[in-house]
């Protein structure tokens, strides 16, 4: 079906094309137009400039305000705060040049078409000009890299010492999220101890592994740093949390990190919002196969004191899969059965 | 002075008619070395490109846009890429998506682009027979054919093509377990790739070469035209950064089939744990970035040098700036090399490189604004003739300027940080670098295509063409900025797996049915090309009116260019609508001499040399005669 109207689709335009082009030819070989430096349709290309000027001006503003609702996402952290800013701030000053040089490219044409009884101005430079806009640019564009920088370097400073540690690992195709437990220290990993039982691949022989737990979705504190520590078991991933304004890419081999402070909790965004299904995402952002686009985890934002209940409430590894620690040493083996016991 | 042109003719052009007289359609069509047969087969064989390129883009638009739909009837052509209830395959959506990438950044806008005018035009513009070695300019196309066979080939094998995005990032290009493209396809790109990369060095030492040395009497590098001087500085960025690509996909290569770990590390996929420890992926990324920032600029030089030379030409003005249009080329040129990690923001690396490459990144939008304030400027009290190629240069300048925009927030490591990887990356990209672009090809076939095949295109199609395309590419990219600050990722085969980013179904229809559309609209250029190249009005010597040297050729020139002498060249090729000349333009090789009515004082003084040179130059010829005589 789609073929057949594809089909008569494509036969109509050609015939269009076809017809359209015989009888222009032959109207512009009657009218000798075809001799003129520059025919009638000089006029109308320049008028088409100025319409389409004004058409799209109109067709921008119109949706950019209707719609900014729907894309400008509601922003669930203090540095998000400031590079929305920023965005916005790069967005008034290009908007601007944006409208000044395509006024101007747009109106020229239609100011200087052709005309014979014109000559066209031989202006061929004029330093003055071309030094003014050299400079100009340059100190727009350095008070915008100042902003930038200043807020990239608050975004990559080192984490807090009392940032919450949450480990995500990004791996075909979903992420496996790793809490330090009350130590709030992550044990070690060694990828040749993955499994499908032992995801992440922690080396329970690491005394801080015992106490870490796992989630299905990643619960952090409002108001308190957040850091996530982040890897890569497979190929490259990349932790997209577009609310948080966050993203940093997993990489195998190599641990990356970013850390951030929550300002709404997921409540407090559903009331906002007037969607009583919100909720915080993460999604990868780095091409990584097959599920690329399914690699979905939740983010809970809940109250500090919500989230050390939470926190008290976690059942390590160990204990909810205690072969995990089946085949350790005698003595570290003494103080996993001590952790496990404790926790029941 | 005849007898003298015509004695020197002989001598000079003496092989060049040897040859003719055994010209047969194989080394004339196929195997030739006349530069401009091998321009118009860059040109042919990028077209055939671009539709391929462009046909699979429309098929990953449609499931984009319309999700829902049975794309049974696309069976007959894809087979088992079309899963049982009539869905494309989520993995051979991402090899469309990288071999979409893949031909038009590399295939259509490298080759078909800089292949074809450099080569066309290089050696017409600067006064020259050919290229310096016309062999290797032959092999340059071919080189590039064979790497397009590979390409073509590796879309029908059974694993499919390359599907890590055009960027074939590793691990995911390394390892056949992660996706089944990165097996038979990932070796086919690599090798595609290798040969492209010896077609671009071939094509970039030559047109070096030529542009230094082979220039006719008179053409100093101050009277060159803009076209030559960005063609010359694209292949000063091609020979220094597509040697680093090559290297990068080198290493791949014994990642992926002698077990060494430049790029991997500690991977664990398909229930093993694999050997590799020590590498690292982000050093692939740097190096893969240090050929890909230059690359964009490969891509757009040339197209912005086209611009320059239609809209002087058309705006019956010189150029404003020529000498700033220079100096922000070489700029261009020079940073192009020191931004490249602003692909990285957030790949992981030291965030202190992150400031480093923002600082870096934003000057290099200064030379950019530089230019499009000239192009501004030159339009400004012109005398404009909107030709189509004058009406798609300035199509190219406002795409310039709204992809230019972008990029400063892109370059903005803090606001990057929400929009990489997003769609505003593609808008972005698409209008800067693959719609400006495309632009530039487009004026300047159209400008070029008298000389090219002695006869006219279809004004009136043209207009068409570019209207359609014109506002059919802000139609379907525009919209993508809006995408993009909503966060939705790049390379998604579908959204609706996500909270955030399931909706925008309406908008993305209709960038898809946009985009269909402006594909439509390339046929009305396909049907005006191939027509008029048989069927369209015999082209005048001079129909733009333009004062260039390519011009000054017979109407089909034959190898060599020029029957006789060489023009010389005296003045620079931007005299339009001079004050107190006759005619609103004055060829460069019409001497000082001739026009002291229109000189202005520094030339007038320059006229008493020329005389010297020109006497000078007529007592060798003579001689010349005599001793042969
Ligand atoms: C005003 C100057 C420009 C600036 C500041 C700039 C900045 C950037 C930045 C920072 C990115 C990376 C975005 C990201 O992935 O998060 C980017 C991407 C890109 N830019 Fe530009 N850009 C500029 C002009 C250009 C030009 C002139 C071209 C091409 C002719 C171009 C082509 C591209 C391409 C192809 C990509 C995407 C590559 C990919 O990820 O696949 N840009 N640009
Ligand atoms: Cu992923
Ligand atoms: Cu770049």
């Amino acid at each position: 079906m789609y073929g057949f109207l594809i089909a008569v689709g494509v036969l109509l335009l050609m015939s269009i094309i076809w017809m359209v082009y015989r009888i222009q030819t032959l109207v512009s070989v009657v009218k000798g137009s075809d001799k003129k430096i520059a025919s009638g349709s000089n006029k109308i290309n320049a008028l088409m400039f100025v319409l389409f000027l004004v058409g799209a001006t109109i067709l921008m503003f119109w949706y950019s305000i209707k719609e900014f609702d729907n894309y400008q996402l509601p922003i669930a952290s203090e540095h998000g705060e400031v590079t929305d800013r920023l965005f916005w701030i790069t967005m008034a000053v290009t908007g601007v040049v944006f409208l000044i040089t395509h006024v101007l490219l747009f109106w020229f044409p239609y100011k200087y078409q052709y005309d014979e009884k014109r000559k066209a101005a031989f202006y061929p430079d004029n330093n003055k000009l071309e030094v003014i806009w050299t400079i100009v640019p340059a100190i727009a564009l350095t008070v915008l890299v100042i902003g930038g920088w200043k807020a990239w370097s608050d975004i990559t400073a080192p984490a807090p010492e009392n940032s919450h540690v949450v480990e995500i690992l990004g791996y075909q195709f979903a992420w496996e999220v790793r809490y330090p437990g009350m130590d709030n220290t992550l044990g070690e990993h060694d990828y040749r101890l993955t499994s499908a039982t032992n995801v992440s691949g922690v080396d329970f022989t690491d005394k801080n592994s015992l106490d870490d737990f796992t989630s299905p979705v990643v619960v952090i504190p409002k108001g308190e740093p957040v850091l996530f520590k982040i890897r890569a078991r497979d190929v490259l991933h990349s932790v997209f949390a577009p609310h948080m304004r966050l993203k940093m890419d997993a990489v195998p081999g190599m641990p990356t990190r970013f850390w951030f402070t929550a300002t709404k909790t997921t409540d407090e965004m559903r009331r906002e919002t007037g969607n009583d299904e919100f909720v915080y995402e993460i999604a990868c952002t780095e091409i990584c196969g097959r599920g690329h686009n399914a690699m979905r985890k939740e983010i809970r934002v809940v109250e500090p004191e919500e989230f050390r209940k939470w926190m008290a409430d976690q059942k390590p590894y160990i204990v909810n899969n205690p072969a995990l620690v089946s085949d350790l040493p005698e003595e570290l083996k003494e103080l996993a059965e001590i952790t496990i016991s404790e926790y029941k | 002075m005849a007898t003298a042109s015509v004695a020197s003719h002989s001598d000079a052009a003496h092989d060049h008619h040897d040859h003719e007289h055994h010209d047969n359609f194989i080394t004339k069509y196929i195997f030739s070395t006349d530069h401009k047969m091998i321009g118009k087969q860059f040109l042919v064989t990028g077209i055939f490109w671009a539709i391929i390129g462009g046909l699979l883009s429309l098929i990953f638009r449609l499931q984009l846009g319309f999700p829902d739909m049975d794309l049974e009837w696309l069976r007959p052509i894809l087979g088992g890429w079309i899963t049982p209830d009539g869905k494309l395959d989520p993995e051979f959506y991402l090899a469309l998506v990288t071999m979409h990438g893949t031909i038009m950044v590399f295939f259509v806008l490298t080759a078909g682009l800089s292949g074809t005018f450099s080569n066309f035009l290089i050696p017409l513009q600067i006064g020259a027979r050919d290229m310096a070695s016309g062999f290797m300019n032959m092999l340059s196309y071919w080189f590039f054919f064979v790497s397009g066979v590979i390409m073509f080939i590796s879309l029908f094998i059974e694993t499919g093509p390359a599907g890590g995005g055009w960027v074939v990032y590793p691990p995911l290009s390394a390892l056949e377990q992660a996706i089944p493209g990165s097996g038979l396809g990932m070796t086919l790109w690599l090798v595609s790739m290798t040969f492209f990369i010896a077609s671009s060095l071939l094509g970039g030492i030559n047109y070096i070469t030529t542009v230094i040395n082979l220039r006719t009497k008179g053409m100093s590098f101050s009277r060159l035209p803009l076209t030559i001087w960005a063609f010359f500085l694209t292949a000063v960025i091609g020979l220094l950064s597509f040697p680093v690509l090559f290297s990068a996909a080198l290493l791949l290569v014994f990642d992926r089939s002698f077990g060494t770990s430049f790029y991997l590390a500690d991977i664990y996929i398909g229930g093993e744990a694999l050997p590799n420890t020590g590498g690292s992926p982000v050093l692939y990324q740097h190096l893969f970035w240090f050929l890909g920032h230059p690359e964009v600029y490969i891509v757009l030089l040339p197209a912005l040098g086209i611009t320059s030379e239609v809209i002087a030409t058309n705006s019956r003005k010189p150029i404003f700036g020529y000498k700033a249009m220079i100096i922000s080329m070489l700029g261009i040129t020079i940073l192009s090399f020191v931004v490249w990690a602003h692909h990285m923001f957030v790949s992981g690396m030291n965030p202190f490189l992150g400031s480093i490459f923002m600082f870096l990144t934003l000057i290099i939008a200064i030379p950019s604004a530089v230019k499009v304030f000239n192009y501004l400027t030159t339009l400004w009290r012109g005398n404009l003739i909107f030709t189509p190629g004058m009406l798609f240069s300035i199509g190219l300048v406002s795409f310039f300027i709204s992809g230019g925009l972008t990029g400063i927030f892109l370059g903005n490591s803090a606001i990057d940080i929400q929009l990489h990887d997003t769609y505003f990356v593609v808008a972005h990209f698409h209008l800067v670098m693959g719609s400006a672009s495309f632009f530039g090809l487009m004026a300047g076939v159209y400008h070029w295509f008298p000389k090219m095949f002695g006869r006219m295109m279809d004004a009136r199609l043209g207009y068409i063409h570019f209207w359609a395309t014109f506002i059919g590419v802000y139609l379907v990219f525009f919209p993508m900025h809006y995408i993009g600050i909503a966060g939705f990722p790049r390379r998604y085969y579908s959204w609706t797996g996500f909270e955030f980013s399931n909706m925008y179904t309406d908008l993305n229809m209709f960038v898809s049915v946009a985009a269909i559309l402006t594909f439509g609209a390339q046929l009305i250029f396909l049907f005006n090309f191939f027509y008029s190249m048989y069927r369209g009005r015999v082209a005048s010597l001079n129909p733009w009116r333009s004062t260039t040297l390519e011009w000054t050729t017979p109407l089909h020139p034959q190898h060599g260019n020029w029957p006789g002498e060489i023009p010389a060249v005296y003045r620079w090729p931007y005299d339009y609508s001079k004050p107190g000349a006759a005619e609103d333009f004055i060829p460069q090789t019409v001497p000082l001499s001739a026009t002291p009515e229109s000189n202005l004082p520094h030339e007038q003084e320059l006229v008493k040399l020329e005389k010297e040179i020109i006497a000078e130059e007529e007592a060798v010829l003579v001689a010349n005669e005599s001793s042969k005589s």
